[in-house]
């Protein structure tokens, strides 16, 4: 049994090769088995001599990055995965100023408003051009959420306004905002809420949570994969093998019911800063056991290396190894995997949120945003209370049009290319 | 063949042992317990509440004493009772077992019946505009999230009312239907949800289908087989889908997993009573009993897949032996 692949190992092992698909890391070596291929930035010697004899020749001398960048840069889809996301979180961080209204700042008399983009006058009632503006709202009466125009009062749309304060990153205090219109008219640019609350502020300040999990989960997810799999990876044995089967069992449980069973742990009442840690914690504590196992399999090979038994020879502590000679090596894969996880870190707040037990109200999310929208009656009505679903699809995709473009770039048999 | 069951279904026990003992500790550890909510209730007799704090040692804080108290009953194959509704967690799932088999199958053969067929069209056709188009659907798949995905769907459905928007039948002509009238009714609510569940799995599988083929049809002996003269459509369907479509079935082992975490959503949102709304409810209620059977029969439902994944996987490729 040692020495033959049962069909659960074949099957481990390939699944694994799979999900690396273009990384050809062998995932398991015995101990003396010559190590054929690493990343780039594994062995930048190595890379070095590819690069001398098979790229052309403007191409010397530049740094497994560098390559990697360039490549990335040639890649049309992963640019513009990056630009969106770069415009995404930018606009998340600079939400406040951007935004019109705060995320709670509701008007009830003003329920489902609808979208505003398409009322935007640019010609005045003389059939000149003007200032572009909007008039203002008149609830018609007896009738729930249905509007017509003002004509008699004119709001013009104005660049930085002053409006309510808000603070960028905690550090920038300002009320002026991006645009919008005097008091006491209104701009809802993608329409109102059940409670009046303009639902493109809402999108803004929901990026904030929305997108941060994203990144802080997979920070949280990478940091305790490398850990454990390093561990795993390095000693072998009684810990390997034990850590791997903790790890499996994680992997075997469907993601949303284990995040929802760890959700019921922490209960109800909480404030939004301890339900925000909770979820990213949940979600990292879900998704390490994914990272670990893949890195693992990494150190595995990594460890047969001459520079680690060079730094044995010199004395160095396990630890030192581990942190400073191994890990460091399984980083351009640990970047794709990590971009390519995202998704999931964005999508299970989306999850947790729209079932009632993530980010709460008035607290803005786009999961918790996709919540209300969830009766079908509302849906038909106000289909305009979707607009954060658009939101998540497009980052969503944005993510994977990145990550796919980084595995392409940091494959070594496309480096000749 | 026999040694290779046993063995498999011998390594399912601790995995069912460490999953079961989790959700018990998670639940344990949760503040509050069933009883709260009936504390409130003027109607309930204090002897009503101290009885079930007694049968069910919900005062007992220790997580391991709570689940040797399951564990105990649970091997013998008694899962207990409901604690909202008093009937046996295991006539509450049975139905809803079924209900959940039946969307994630629907939603197995939707994405299997289109990923294999555009995946080969795709991989034949490469850079044609097939392809082009089978790699957008490929990531618009990939990327919409299932809550969006299925609010959209609801919403065509609410419009155009050719669909239900939610439900698995009808529920007020459902007495007065036959047999076929019943089933098709059934059908008719299964579609969205499918849609829904199955698109993720889809894109997948094309993609992989797409990329094996393109290998697969690079290979020697396909080469050899175009220079015997075989026709394109022989090649394809003889010599290359077999061989392209065993990766795909370990695809389906792994993914497995995703699919039923994918159920729990599409079951909420679309009002479909299977294993993943019961679990979402029982949570809400904290119906422990309730919970700890479903999660159970989840772990099982997977450990049976994965095993029919790999005796699949096994019938279709002779290369792999069972021992």
């Amino acid at each position: 049994m040692a020495d033959r692949r049962t069909l659960e190992e074949a099957r481990r092992e390939e699944a694994a090769e799979r999900a690396l698909e273009a990384q050809p890391i062998v995932m398991e070596r015995a101990p003396g088995e010559a190590v054929v291929e690493t990343l780039p930035t594994a062995a930048p010697d190595r890379v070095a001599a590819v690069d001398e004899t098979t790229l052309p020749r403007p191409a010397r001398g530049r740094s497994p990055s560098q390559i990697i960048w360039m490549k990335l840069r040639r890649n049309r889809t992963a640019m513009l995965g990056l630009c969106i996301l770069i415009a995404l979180y930018l606009a998340a961080v600079l939400a406040g100023f951007i935004a019109p209204y705060k995320y709670d700042d509701a008007d009830h008399e003003l329920p489902f408003h609808p979208p505003m983009f398409a009322r935007i006058h640019f010609f005045d009632e003389q059939g000149k051009l003007s200032r572009p503006f909007v008039y203002g709202i008149a609830p018609v009466a007896g009738e729930h959420a249905v509007y017509n125009e003002d004509r008699t009062k004119r709001y013009p749309l104005r660049l930085f306004i002053k409006g309510s304060p808000y603070h960028i990153l905690w550090l920038i205090r300002s009320d002026v905002h991006l645009f919008g219109v005097d008091q006491p008219g209104r701009f809802f640019l993608f329409g109102a809420d059940i409670v009046g609350q303009d639902i493109f502020s809402r999108i803004l300040y929901g990026a904030q949570v929305s997108l941060s999990i994203g990144i802080l989960g997979i920070l949280i997810s990478m940091i305790i994969g490398m850990i454990v799999g390093g561990i795993a990876g390095y000693f072998g044995g009684v810990t390997d093998f034990l850590l791997m089967r903790g790890v499996e069992a994680l992997l075997a449980v469907p993601s949303l019911y284990f995040i929802l069973i760890m959700r019921q742990m922490f209960g109800t009442g909480l404030s939004s800063m301890q339900l925000y840690l909770i979820i990213v914690i949940i979600l990292a504590f879900n998704g390490w056991a994914t990272e670990a196992r893949v890195i693992r399999g990494m150190v595995l090979s990594l460890k047969e290396q001459e520079y680690v038994l060079a730094a044995r020879a010199l004395g160095f502590t396990d630890t030192r190894i581990i942190i400073r000679h191994i890990l460091p090596n399984t980083l351009s894969f640990v970047i794709v995997t990590a971009t390519l996880s995202v998704p999931f870190y964005i999508l299970g707040e989306v999850a947790l949120s729209f079932l009632g037990v993530g980010i709460q109200e008035p607290e803005a999310s786009w999961g918790n945003m996709l919540s209300a929208a969830q009766s079908p009656r509302y849906l038909s009505d106000f289909p305009w209370m979707l607009a954060s679903g658009v939101f998540i699809f497009i980052a969503v995709m944005a993510w994977n049009f990145l990550g796919d473009g980084l595995r392409d770039a940091t494959d070594p048999r496309t480096l000749s290319e | 063949m026999r040694t290779f069951l046993i063995r498999r279904l011998l390594a399912a026990i601790p995995l069912i042992i460490f999953v079961t003992f989790f959700t018990k500790a998670m639940l344990v550890l949760s503040p509050g317990n069933f009883l709260d909510e009936l504390r409130l209730k003027p109607n309930i007799s204090h002897d009503y509440l101290e009885r079930m704090e007694q049968k069910y040692h919900l005062d007992s804080r220790n997580v391991f004493e709570r689940y040797w108290y399951w564990l105990k009953p649970a091997m013998r194959g008694d899962l207990g009772d409901s604690f909202v509704t008093a009937a046996p967690v295991t006539a509450l799932i049975g139905n809803r077992l079924l209900n959940t088999l039946m969307l994630t199958g629907a939603a197995l053969i939707f994405s299997w019946a289109l990923a294999i067929p555009l995946g080969v069209l795709a991989g034949v056709y490469r850079n044609r505009w097939v392809d082009k188009l089978c790699s957008f659907i490929s990531f618009f798949g990939l990327s919409i999230p299932s809550v969006f995905f299925s609010l959209l769907l609801i919403l065509f459905a609410a419009k155009t009312g050719w669909f239900p928007a939610g439900g698995i039948h009808d529920q007020i002509n459902w007495d007065y239907m036959n047999g076929w009238q019943r089933f098709m009714a059934t059908l008719w609510h299964l579609v969205l949800p499918t849609i829904v569940l199955g698109t993720l799995g889809m894109a997948q599988y094309m993609r992989q289908m797409r990329s094996e083929m393109i290998e697969t049809l690079s290979q020697d002996y396909i080469r050899t087989a175009r220079a015997k003269g075989l026709s394109q459509r022989r090649i394809i369907f003889r010599h290359a889908l077999g061989n392209a479509i065993n990766p795909l079935v370990t695809l389906f082992g792994l993914s497995l997993a995703y699919l039923l975490a994918g159920a729990l959503l599409t079951e909420y949102i679309f009002a479909w009573p299977g294993l993943g709304s019961l679990v979402y409810e029982a949570l809400r209620d904290k119906d422990e009993p309730l919970v700890m059977a479903a999660v159970t029969m989840l772990v099982v439902m997977l450990v049976i897949g994965n095993l029919i994944a790999d005796l699949l996987l096994a019938i279709i490729d002779p290369r792999i032996r069972l021992e």
